[in-house]
């Protein structure tokens, strides 16, 4: 009954080689899913319903400092991948910790956002572009937390196993979702806030 | 206080109609039924390792097939309704509001929670075995994805006996199901029901695409795998495509609905138009992903009983792939009449009509398979044959629809719904029939009765040709659909109360099928030869019932076809069964987080519906519980020893030295 992690004593295919692939043909579900999200949100956009619309509503300042917060964590949760390739554990937990704490940062950025916009009585009720884009924002950032509470996960067991097949590929894994999240951030950016504005 | 409750229990409940209290003592009864016998024989324990926390994909699509069966039950008491109340004008039976319900649950079991488990129970039990594989890729996320599936549907079925039943039909259009037109919970049973399935549906997509992809017997490429393992990867191709589209459109819904948003509402800027072309974006592939491995079961069987390598092996694969990608270019041929005016609807029409093409090589080459074979006609192969004409009409039928101006007259009448459950019913249900009659030795180590399963194929396909060949003549004369009443001076009672005859004999087709199952299990010869059929693919060369390890030594792949052709090779003397080296087998362990995990979904679901936080929060938490302390799980794994391999080959009458 032994405990079969590394062993490939029959044609056994590789389970974390699997598992990646795996991974990637479910990083193309959630794109359909942000695509579907988007294509509502564009169709919706103009139906303010005589409420508030982008202009009224998005300020920028925060939206670049909440883009450039999420970025450098893509960016560390690289740093995190190299030091795991060097076997480096400390700093790998680390610099996971530091992508974390970015995450927290934008999240709190978000979410002073949201609750500025419904203090100034834009609520997700109020017309069907504000539904629209609580939904898109919101599910990026249900996203945001998701990878975080994840990413917690993968450092305990990090910690409790040390860098092993096991836990780099889930490394690998949650760093591809975070990168993921940075892509759509930019369509969110884009589409959202830069032409919501213009 | 005895009010408050007597309050509460009288809008929880669902009172006053005398099938609602019939459901009710049944449900109980059932329950109690089966928690008696349980405790009685002592078999929890037995119930529990061995079923309910089992990752073996054979288990697991006996389960699929199990309660897929008990959905067409359920699907088919509510079609007999409601043709009982259509079989002659001025019916009294049942009233509008629950006509309505009745049709949106039928549609809605009978494609969800009927068509997509069974095809997923074959799934599950064959293709694995087909591609000489011990397991799918994720044996602990299948069985997540069954019990994922079971929640939604009980949850989905629940709705009968509390809280009341969705009615704004299976794909729910808004504004009907909106809060303001739609108050009660049925609709959010609706929401969640489907979900909460659908999930597990998405899941068992990415499973099988990587099980298919990257777990094959050495020596299988692409090109030499089976029929019926090609269609399963187009078909989870398209359900990876299309599954997200449905969980969007139903959040979207359910944000409605719950948080007063205005996606689709006729006030606050919503646009209902959105929820028809997003439903429809996953709903047309929808019908392609459950027709399409009914394809792959035809070729198997085709080829099979005509002994005859299936003719035009590419250009199969070929008409598969171009049609799960053009499913995905005809959703608006479901609203030519909802003004997109002539541009758009002629793009519909041409690329609907192209899907014709591909289908159409499909029936040629399997007719072409026939030419010249030695055809015997047990009942898998009599199944074949006879939904041939059946798919040939309905086809047609589809072409005239895609028709768009034409289509002004038939949208939403009779002749669409005799049209779809042609393709559905005589195409979808009867193919995965062929499919289940030709698997069952393989899945249950015995075939069953030929004499009877003959019955059943004629009355189902009598009872099938009297039942929806009016419709098409009702839907010209100007019946609609989802009509619960008409009057005597339309001229429709004649062809209604056909129809309802043969909907009558379908029923009873049915039943002649349980007591087939029932007759040959009492008294069934076993198969001990594993191949009953003479077959040709992989999945016949090993016992039946597989053991629980598939196959004792990975086969060697040098064709297509292979069994058939190592079947060959050593009648002609040029190969000698080969002496085996036994190894160690790796198998998963048993696993009770997927169900207990679907548990907790079901408590998510039910508490939102009821507006009860206290208990969706918590059921919400645990869900997220449950999957860290799967992540945490290191030790999912162990080895089969070579003396149990011995053992269980021996018992299955294989001796391996
Ligand atoms: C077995 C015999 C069956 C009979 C007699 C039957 C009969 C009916 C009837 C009378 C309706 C209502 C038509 C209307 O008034 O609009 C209906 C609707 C429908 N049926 Fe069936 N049906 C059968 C099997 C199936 C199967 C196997 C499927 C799918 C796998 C299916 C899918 C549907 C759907 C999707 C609807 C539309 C529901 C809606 O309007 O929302 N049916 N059927
Ligand atoms: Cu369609």
């Amino acid at each position: 009954m032994a405990n079969v992690n590394a062993g490939h004593h029959d044609h056994h295919p590789d389970q974390e080689e699997l598992r990646t692939f795996a991974f990637w043909i479910y990083l193309m579900t959630d794109v359909i899913l942000f695509a579907t999200l988007f294509a509502t949100y564009i169709v919706l956009q103009g139906s303010t319903d005589g409420g508030p619309g982008p202009k009224d509503l998005f300020q920028m300042n925060g939206i670049y400092a909440s883009t450039f917060i999420l970025l450098t964590s893509s960016f560390t949760s690289g740093l995190a991948i190299l030091a795991m390739n060097k076997g480096n554990r400390l700093a790998l937990m680390n610099w996971l910790g530091v992508t974390i704490f970015l995450g927290a940062s934008f999240l709190f950025l978000e979410i002073n956002e949201f609750i500025h916009m419904v203090s100034e009585g834009a609520t997700i009720g109020t017309s069907a572009f504000l539904t629209a884009f609580y939904t898109l924002v919101g599910t990026h950032g249900l996203h945001v937390t998701l990878g975080m509470g994840w990413m917690i996960i993968v450092i305990m067991q990090i910690a409790k196993h040390g860098i092993t097949p096991v836990t780099k590929r889930k490394v690998n894994i949650i760093s591809l979702f975070w990168h993921f999240l940075d892509v759509v951030w930019i369509f969110v950016f884009t589409i959202v806030y830069v032409m919501g504005v213009n | 206080m005895w009010e408050s409750v007597k309050e509460f229990a009288s809008e929880f409940f669902v009172t006053g109609d005398p099938l609602i209290y019939g459901a009710d003592v049944s449900i109980v009864l059932s329950i109690i039924a089966i928690v008696s016998v349980l405790t009685y024989f002592k078999k929890w324990g037995w119930l529990w390792r061995e079923w309910l926390t089992t990752v073996d994909h054979k288990k697991i699509g006996i389960m699929y097939i199990l309660a897929s069966v008990l959905m067409l039950f359920r699907g088919g008491v509510d079609a007999l309704l409601m043709r009982a109340q259509l079989v002659m004008p001025e019916m009294q039976f049942l009233s509008g509001d629950h006509y309505n319900q009745i049709f949106t649950t039928h549609g809605v079991i009978m494609i969800l929670f009927m068509a997509m488990p069974l095809m997923f129970g074959l799934f599950n039990v064959i293709v694995p075995l087909q591609l000489g594989a011990r397991d799918v890729a994720f044996p602990f996320l299948n069985a997540l994805s069954f019990w994922l599936f079971f929640s939604g549907a009980m949850l989905f079925n629940l709705s009968f006996v509390i809280g009341g039943s969705p009615d704004a039909g299976w794909l729910a259009y808004p504004p009907y199901s909106e809060l303001a037109f739609n108050p009660g919970p049925g609709q959010d049973f609706y929401i969640w029901g489907i979900q909460i399935s659908g999930i597990g549906s998405l899941m068992t997509g990415i499973n099988f695409i990587v099980t298919i992809l990257k777990v094959r017997a050495p020596g299988m490429t692409l090109m030499k795998m089976p029929m019926f393992s090609w269609s399963v990867l187009s078909s989870c191709i398209a359900i990876v495509f299309a599954f997200p589209i449905l969980t969007v459109t139903l959040a979207l819904l359910f944000i409605d609905r719950y948080l007063g948003g205005h996606f689709f509402t006729l006030d606050g800027g919503g646009n209902p138009m959105m929820y028809i072309n997003l439903i429809w974006m996953w709903g047309h592939p929808e019908v392609y992903i459950i027709v399409l491995p009914a394809f792959g079961i035809f070729s198997e069987i085709v080829a099979t009983f005509s002994r005859k390598k299936l003719f035009g092996y590419k250009s199969m694969v070929f008409a598969m792939i171009i049609i799960s990608v053009l499913s995905f270019l005809v959703w608006a041929h479901h609203f030519f009449t909802m003004g997109s005016g002539a541009d758009v609807n002629a793009f519909f029409a041409v690329t609907t009509m192209l899907i014709a093409i591909p289908t159409g090589v499909k029936v040629f080459n399997w007719l072409f398979t026939m030419f010249r074979g030695k055809i015997t006609f047990e009942t898998p192969m009599l199944w074949t044959v006879g939904i041939i004409p059946n798919f040939v009409i309905g086809g047609m039928t589809g072409v005239l629809l895609s028709v768009a101006p034409a289509d002004f007259q038939y949208h939403n009448s009779y002749f669409l719904i005799a049209h779809f459950h042609q393709v559905i019913i005589a195409g979808v249900v009867f193919g995965f029939f062929a499919g289940l009659y030709y698997w069952w030795p393989k899945i249950f180590g015995f075939k069953l009765n030929e004499r009877i399963g003959r019955w059943a194929f004629w009355l189902w396909n009598i009872g099938f040709y009297l039942c929806f060949m009016p419709q098409y003549a009702l839907g010209l004369m100007g019946m609609t659909r989802r009509l619960y009443t008409y009057g005597w001076d339309k001229g429709w009672f004649e062809m209604n109360l056909v129809s309802t005859i043969g909907a009558v004999i379908m029923g009873a087709a049915f039943l002649v099928q349980i007591w087939d199952i029932a007759h040959s299990i009492k008294h069934m010869k076993r198969d001990t030869t594993g191949d009953p059929w003479n077959a040709r693919t992989l999945e016949w060369s090993i016992p039946s019932p597989a053991p629980f390890y598939n196959f004792a030594v990975m086969p060697q792949v040098t064709s297509q076809d292979d069994w058939h052709e190592r079947k060959l090779r050593i009648e002609q003397g040029l190969e000698k069964p080969a002496k085996v080296e036994l190894e160690p087998i790796h198998m998963p362990k048993n696993s009770g987080i997927p169900i207990v995990m679907s548990m907790f979904w079901f408590f998510v679901g039910f508490g939102l519906i009821f507006d009860w936080l206290w208990m969706a929060v918590p059921g919400f938490i645990s869900v997220i519980a449950c999957m860290v302390v799967h992540s945490f799980n290191y030790d999912t794994d162990y080895y089969v020893t070579v003396e149990e391999i011995k053992r269980t080959e021996a018992e299955a009458g294989r001796v391996i030295t």
